[in-house]
């Protein structure tokens, strides 16, 4: 049985940084198998959860996202064998900066779905949409730019 | 300006029962740089692609999307009808819009406004795609196959009868691997050398098939199709091509060592020949053992040596190779000291080798403290062959006499963690059956107990096997073994019975432990040395557990038989045949190709810093000198072998200069998707 969508006054802008064999298969599977959970993700698809760069993250909030998931596959799980390793590590080390920027760390989710885990995945969305809804519209990042990635992002020619 | 060409696919209704597919198309047509918009039912279907191929043609576009399902059903397909049509393939991208959203969002106005947002993210990412070309590289069409038990040997045969050139690498003077070992074989009790020889000796002949017995992989370099092998070939101490296998010098040889082959049951010379019927029938000097090593005394092989093939002086020789393919087929061997619940018990082949010349020829063994009569199942066999130390008489290793009564005990070390691994064994159920009936046959007024925790036995005929095992006067108990104690000259065995709830004392003659099968000890250094992975236990890992059970996690590497998992020898062979298909299936064709999402270096910017050398999994980037014209040395920088690459991206983002990137994922791509983001909701 689907949900009935209600409008909010707010509708916060989520992006998910997802590695393509289990997270983006695991939501491919959420479809397959119909399920339903909340129209605010967006999802960027990436080999490895290790190739998720925190400057990615930083853009992402700069650009005015409300909250960021980033997802791989399970520890020992990694179809590079040590990808997602290298993304829990760094992870860590940029939740602290985060949190010494001031940022609410709630606003970075952070979790493993495996390509099977459908069901896991929609309650991530769902919890984390209503979760950043609480806390409101994102805006210590908003006036930030990240000079290398404004130059790398003109208008093709 | 880019000419982006995007199609929005309806999925008949799969799509455009909540997303308004015609408005997505007229939104997106309004972005900078989309020249042509379609609106189509089936994008996928005949006429779909065709529409597409024209539209890019029509409109000389430069880069497509295609507004649809997931990149897993038809990114291969658009691409390739891209590549019909002329236009580089990696210029096109698919907006998944059908399972990440018409398909998990009900109202139509939100599944509208995120397909336009997924779109028009996809755009902006497709801008930056660059045209990409796939890598061809050549293939040496020759396998290394590494163990030569029943799974190498099949494997071997499958491809030198394919016309492919094989190499054996075999760490034993011999092949045969464990089921040279075995007396019989279930379910049909065919004698396992009679079966297994033949195939060794159609080996040893095949004009194709180079064996390399007494040698060990030193070093695998290189990827698919073009591999490069380092093997050390031990010192035989014998010529081998001079050497006629006549047996003068293993006959004479007075001094003695405990025998491996027979696990320790019996004694062997120290020049030898594991087995009779071993191949290459080279006999090799255990030079640990051997007095002329020792403290240069005897020597009396080369005196009888007729042909004058015994070389004191030959040193180990390091061959390198070229291959296009491996095939790992290490094997298992019994989980050692497993006997510690059961009283401290060692087994004697873990008993060090040293230079034991004064003991006894052959049964019975030294007692120092052990219980002796209790072995594990491979003793068992090699007690019940006909080439064993008792030519076939089941006899017990302390003194000799024939065991009246015998108890098996199923499941040692196994289905329990805390008592060895977790795993079932598998095969364990239907050797203790095999050697219930092995015993009856042999000790016709023999009683024979057996302890299981339950009966697996899912294979064809393995049912029957057991009702036959169970009817032939095995008695099966369903309960543990606690402990094993001695009782005079006999072993205490107590246990329970869970059927009847009563506790069970069995004085036995002989008890056989149906021990787990576990990996070869140096299982994850052979791992560690191929860069394949493995398991927590040992055991290599396949691609993927039901649809790439052979592949290994590295490109070009094969698993067959029991170092990839528990198996019996019909699945081993089974395995290996699958593996030396894939192996054909590689060598069909003069190139290999290779999907260019790799990783790529700017040399100019690569600062040398090494990061990307540390945490590539695939040893893919290698350090290079940069030239001029002149030769001359102008810097280091980062090379990425595009055969290694796997495509990950961890370079790409511990890079500090960023001046290694990914081709398909690169940061310019990645940021124009996230910049695209407008969070448009409704």
């Amino acid at each position: 049985m689907s949900k009935k969508i209600t409008r909010h006054d707010f509708e916060p802008k989520i992006m998910a940084f997802v590695c393509k064999w289990c997270t983006y298969s695991g939501a491919d599977l959420a479809g397959t198998s119909r399920m339903d959970y909340s129209p605010n993700v967006r999802m960027v698809r990436l080999p490895c959860s290790g190739r998720i760069d925190p400057q990615f993250l930083i853009k992402a909030f700069e650009q005015g996202v409300d909250g960021v998931i980033v997802s791989g596959c399970h520890p020992g799980d990694c179809h590079y064998n040590e990808g997602n390793y290298y993304a829990r590590r760094r992870n860590l080390a940029f939740r602290e900066l985060l949190d010494f920027h001031g940022i609410d760390l709630a606003r970075l989710e952070f979790s493993w779905i495996s390509a099977a885990e459908a069901i896991k995945w929609t309650k991530v969305i769902d919890v984390f949409t209503d979760k950043i809804r609480e806390l409101g519209q994102h805006r210590e990042y908003a006036d930030m730019t990240d000079p290398y990635a404004h130059y790398l992002v003109k208008e093709a020619a | 300006m880019a000419k982006i060409g995007v199609f929005v696919c309806q999925c008949g209704n799969n799509i455009a029962r909540t997303v308004d597919t015609a408005d997505v198309a007229e939104k997106t047509g309004e972005l900078s740089g989309v020249a042509h918009v379609e609106d189509y039912k089936f994008m996928c279907s005949a006429p779909g692609q065709e529409m597409f191929k024209k539209a890019i043609k029509d409109n000389n576009l430069d880069g497509c999307i295609v507004s649809a399902c997931s990149p897993k059903m038809h990114e291969a397909t658009f691409r390739k009808a891209a590549e019909d049509a002329g236009l580089n393939p990696f210029k096109v991208e698919i907006a998944n819009i059908r399972e990440q959203c018409s398909w998990v969002h009900d109202d139509k106005e939100i599944a509208t406004a995120k397909s336009k947002d997924i779109t028009k993210m996809m755009v902006n990412r497709l801008k930056y795609n660059r045209p990409l070309e796939r890598y061809k590289m050549p293939v040496t069409k020759r396998a290394l196959i590494i163990g030569g038990g029943i799974a190498g040997i099949q494997a071997a045969l499958d491809l030198a009868n394919a016309q492919i050139p094989v190499s054996i690498v075999e760490r034993e003077p011999s092949l045969g691997g464990n089921m040279a070992r075995l007396s019989e074989t279930f379910p049909t009790l065919d004698c396992s050398q009679c079966i297994l020889t033949p195939r060794m000796v159609e080996v040893s002949n095949h004009p194709l098939i180079s064996i390399h017995s007494y040698a060990e992989l030193e070093k695998l370099d290189g990827y698919i199709g073009n591999f490069r092998a380092t093997i050390r070939l031990k010192a035989k101490s014998v010529i081998e091509k001079d050497c006629t296998g006549c047996g003068e010098c293993w006959e004479k040889c007075p001094f003695t060592v405990e025998n491996e082959f027979d696990m320790g049951l019996s004694k062997r010379s120290v020049i030898y020949i594991p087995f009779p019927q071993a191949v290459p029938t080279v006999p090799v000097i255990d030079r640990e053992n051997c007095p002329k090593f020792i403290k240069d005394k005897c020597g009396l092989c080369a005196k009888v040596c007729g042909q004058q093939c015994i070389d004191f002086t030959q040193q180990d020789r390091v061959i390198e190779e070229e291959f296009g393919a491996v095939i790992v087929a290490t094997g298992f061997k019994l989980m050692p000291n497993v006997y510690k619940e059961y009283g401290g018990y060692r087994p004697p082949h873990m008993t060090p080798k040293k230079l034991t010349a004064k003991i006894r020829k052959t049964l019975p063994r030294s007692t120092a403290g052990r219980l002796v009569d209790v072995i594990n199942g491979l003793e068992f066999e090699r007690l019940a062959s006909a080439s064993g130390p008792t030519g076939g008489e089941i006899r017990r290793p302390s003194d000799g006499k024939v065991p009246e009564t015998v108890v098996f005990i199923a499941c040692v070390g196994s289905r329990d963690c805390n008592k060895g691994v977790e795993y079932c064994s598998k095969i364990c159920c239907m050797y203790t059956a095999k050697h219930t009936m092995l015993y009856q046959h042999n000790v016709h007024h023999g009683k024979s107990y057996v302890f299981y925790m339950d009966i697996r036995a899912g294979g064809k005929g393995y049912e029957e096997f057991i009702n036959r095992a169970q009817s032939e006067n095995a008695n099966y108990v369903r309960g543990r073994v606690s402990r094993l104690s001695k009782k005079g000259d006999k072993i205490l065995v107590k246990g329970a019975d869970t059927f009847t709830g009563h506790a069970l004392e069995i004085e036995a003659d002989m008890v056989v432990l149906a021990t787990a099968m576990v990996p070869q000890e140096d299982a994850m250094g052979v791992a560690k040395n191929l860069g394949i992975s493995y398991d927590q236990h040992g055991f290599f890992s396949e691609q993927h557990p039901k649809l790439m059970p052979v592949d290994s996690s590295t490109g070009g590497i094969y698993l067959a038989g029991a170092c990839q998992g528990v198996k019996d020898i019909p699945e081993t062979v089974a395995q290996a045949s699958a593996a030396a298909s894939k192996v054909m299936q590689l060598f069909s064709r003069e190139e290999l190709e290779r999907e260019p999402e790799v990783a790529i270096v700017d040399e100019k910017n690569c600062m040398n810093c090494w990061d990307c050398v540390t945490v590539c999994p695939y040893n893919a980037i290698d350090r290079t000198e940069i030239t001029n014209r002149q030769g001359q040395f102008l810097k280091w920088a980062a090379k990425v072998n595009p055969g290694l690459c796997q495509g990950c991206g961890l370079c790409n983002t511990v890079c500090r200069s960023k001046s290694i990137e990914l081709e398909g994922y690169t940061d310019q791509q990645v940021y124009a998707q996230i910049t695209a983001f407008e969070g448009a909701f409704v």
